[in-house]
């Protein structure tokens, strides 16, 4: 055991990705010699070389469009986008043909690739510099979108994307570079599985990357007041684990979906209706939302008006009706 | 650490374009003064450009006729850029790989590509409709410029694996002012990528003329500032567009980086089918372009090098004519479409949720809800 920061971890997958496979690549801006501004890819382009690591003229449309033609030539390329805010140039080049390239070729040409993008807030950045742009990915079909929450998962989402066949949208929550754990790296559960972090029997909570820290911290305070919650960590937004979540919430009846984002027409919108569709007569209560505000990313002041905290889940959690509840066990007296 | 190093001494000049599109054919067919700087081609090799030119024209012209019988959904129309097209794609080699725009269909013709398929696309069976790895010609690409990256990381790919391969990326005036444009050129200098840029400036991006897109003096001229070798040549003129595609391969496949080459032309019909040109042009600019044609350009040529003879002609003409034929008859054959086709390749293998979709088409289908 060693204890591991997720930047260290993400890290760590790209070296071995880098020494099992002679097909992989990292490019970015700023990933040599700096070695990323979050330095994942630290010592990369050392201990690898300019071949296998390096930095790109700074165009994010160029970037993607160049990994494009590089997987077509049979290479895996890993690219960084330096911020979420700023990989909307290359917002074209994933969507028309990242996306697209397998299925308007009926397969005959492919272009797997990882798209490391830092994700979400809770940093303090400046304007642009955090974002919560997952949906734009996950509504894209043809593109495989996911966000570890733990240090375990970053190592093994990362290498089991890079290993994938399809192009994969990596997101990696910022404010969980630098948290740490005290594990061995190795393998965890596959891309489009969700896991169950902590068991539960009234209400479950569904999260994913920077907001499954939030869902447990509320499972926490919510068993002081003498409610079981269940949190899951969905891990991968597209594909997406219905059975998992389903299981859940027919067990718990009551469900809450967490996400930074803003969250109008947002992934949790998605997952709550999916949620309805297939859970209505097990649902004690309508699935809610705790989302961030409908408005362009705040200042650093202000930010935490925005991102959902325990607080806001727990209220949510007290709207689930629990008095409306049918006492059942009143129900068979005679 | 690698540090800041200067930028290499070399004069600006080397990537500077000739001041006129190179040009060795007069619009009549004869010969002009030419500063000669690249070597005329073979006249074995322009009788094939021409035998190419001539099929690309009536291809050109069965596809527009398609478009009326409603058996493709739209056609833009190649017809006065088959030399530019077509010279391009006999100067490569097999194991060049072209990307090409929705226009370039004189160019996909001349790579071998079989014209119903090469219609697949437009006729709406599929995005592609050919084998693009077979033939090494990637989707025609109508997201403007784009394809130019895709061409450069390729071409950059290739090279890296010590593979001889280099990549012909084509777009047009219009697509200069895209971002992609700039970004690609920008690349393929930098990691001297085995591509060459043709720009193929027929005067319109649709409606909008050349002078709303640059102010540059050239198109050609926007290389320059990249330190990219550049070249612009009279794309109507079919024997100065071979010569200078030889050289811009020959220079690229030797390693030297990347070649810009724009070629002037014409669009001498609308944009498609769909586009009324009268709106935006001018019937006498159209006029004074068709007697540039680049078809009867090289026809006269030949003929007066005695190459080409009436027997020649009627040859191709009646071959031509066959093909449309063909084509016309391969075009009304109604091709079977598979419902299972639009969740086959939307991953490696469908995800849980697609599965559920096509299991929800595959009963509407059977309950007789859709055919
Ligand atoms: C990114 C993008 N914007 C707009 C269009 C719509 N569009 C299709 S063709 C065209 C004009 C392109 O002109 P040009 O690059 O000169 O090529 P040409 O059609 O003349 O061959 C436009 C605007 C598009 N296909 N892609």
């Amino acid at each position: 055991m060693t204890t591991i920061t997720m930047a260290g971890a993400l890290n760590a997958a790209l070296r071995d990705a880098l020494t099992e496979d002679e097909k992989v690549v990292v490019f970015g801006e700023d990933v040599g010699t700096l070695g990323g501004v979050f330095r994942v890819t630290d010592g990369l382009t050392r201990d690898f070389g300019d071949d296998r690591c390096f930095d790109t003229p700074l165009a994010e449309s160029g970037i993607v469009g160049f990994a494009i033609g590089m997987a077509m030539s049979g290479y895996k390329p890993v690219v960084e986008m330096q911020f979420d805010a700023f990989a909307y140039p290359a917002f074209e080049q994933i969507v028309s043909h990242v996306a697209k390239l397998r299925n308007r070729t009926r397969g005959l040409l492919t272009a797997p690739m990882v798209i490391r993008i830092p994700f979400a807030g809770g940093i303090g950045g400046v304007e642009h510099h955090c974002d919560s742009s997952e949906a734009y990915y996950t509504h894209t079909p043809g593109l495989k979108v996911v966000s570890p929450s733990t240090v375990a998962d970053a190592y093994s989402l990362m290498r089991d994307a890079i290993a994938d066949p399809d192009p994969v949208i990596f997101l990696e929550p910022k404010r969980l570079y630098f948290s740490k754990d005290d594990i061995e790296l190795g393998k965890t559960e596959p891309i489009g599985t969700a896991v169950v972090r902590r068991g539960g029997t009234d209400v479950t909570l569904l999260a994913y990357g920077p907001t499954v820290s939030v869902a447990m911290q509320s499972a926490e305070f919510a068993a002081e007041d003498g409610r079981s919650v269940e949190v899951i960590d969905l891990r991968s937004l597209n594909p997406f684990d219905d059975e998992t979540v389903a299981a859940s919430v027919r067990k718990t009846g009551r469900c809450i979906v967490i996400q930074e984002a803003q969250g109008f027409a947002g992934v949790a919108a998605e997952i709550a209706s999916r949620v309805s569709e297939r859970c209505f007569h097990h649902l004690h209560a309508p699935v809610l939302r705790v989302a961030g505000l409908d408005i362009p990313y705040p200042a650093p002041k202000l930010e935490h008006f925005h991102l959902p905290s325990a607080d806001r889940v727990l209220d949510a959690m007290d709207r689930l009706q629990w008095n409306d509840a049918p006492d059942l066990s009143k129900a068979v007296t005679v | 650490m690698t540090t800041v190093e200067k930028v290499p001494a070399t004069s600006y000049q080397q990537f500077m374009p000739a001041d006129r599109p190179v040009q060795y054919l007069a619009p009549d067919g004869t010969g002009v003064d030419s500063a000669a700087r690249y070597a005329r081609p073979s006249d074995e090799r322009l009788l094939e450009m021409y035998r190419s030119m001539v099929h690309g024209r009536r291809f050109d012209q069965q596809a527009t006729a398609l478009t009326k019988q409603g058996r493709l959904a739209v056609y833009p129309s190649s017809r006065g850029q088959e030399a530019c097209q077509i010279a391009a794609a006999l100067c490569l080699g097999e194991q060049d790989w072209m990307f090409p725009t929705y226009r370039d269909s004189m160019a996909l013709a001349a790579r071998g590509i079989d014209q119903v398929e090469l219609l697949g696309m437009l006729a709406g069976y599929w995005h592609c409709g050919y084998d693009p790895a077979a033939y090494k010609v990637a989707p025609q690409c109508t997201p403007l410029a784009t394809q130019l990256l895709h061409a450069t990381g390729f071409a950059y790919a290739e090279a890296k694996q010590g593979r001889d391969t280099i990549a012909l990326a084509f777009c047009g005036d219009g697509a200069t002012s895209e971002g992609d444009f700039h970004e690609a050129l920008n690349f393929a200098a930098v990691f001297r990528a085995p591509v060459i840029f043709l720009v193929q400036n027929n005067g319109f991006a649709i409606s909008v003329p050349l002078a709303r897109q640059s102010a540059a003096p050239s198109l050609s001229h926007k290389g320059v500032g990249y330190g990219i070798g550049s070249e612009q040549v009279d794309g109507n003129d079919p024997v100065a567009m071979m010569a200078v595609m030889d050289e811009a391969v020959k220079y690229v496949r030797a390693g030297k980086g990347p070649v810009v080459v724009e070629a002037h032309t014409y669009r001498m019909d609308a944009h498609t089918n769909a586009d009324d040109a009268t709106r935006y042009r001018k019937a006498d600019e159209v006029e004074g372009w068709l007697a540039r044609d680049p078809l009867s350009r090289l026809d006269s040529y030949l003929e007066g090098r005695g190459i080409l003879t009436d027997e020649l002609r009627e040859q191709m003409t009646v071959s031509a004519d066959a093909d449309a034929a063909a084509l016309r008859a391969g075009m009304n054959v109604e091709q079977d479409v598979d419902p299972e086709d639009l969740f086959r390749f939307v991953y490696s293998s469908p995800t849980p949720g697609l599965t559920e979709q096509r299991n929800q088409v595959a009963a509407e289908i059977a309950a007789g809800e859709l055919s």
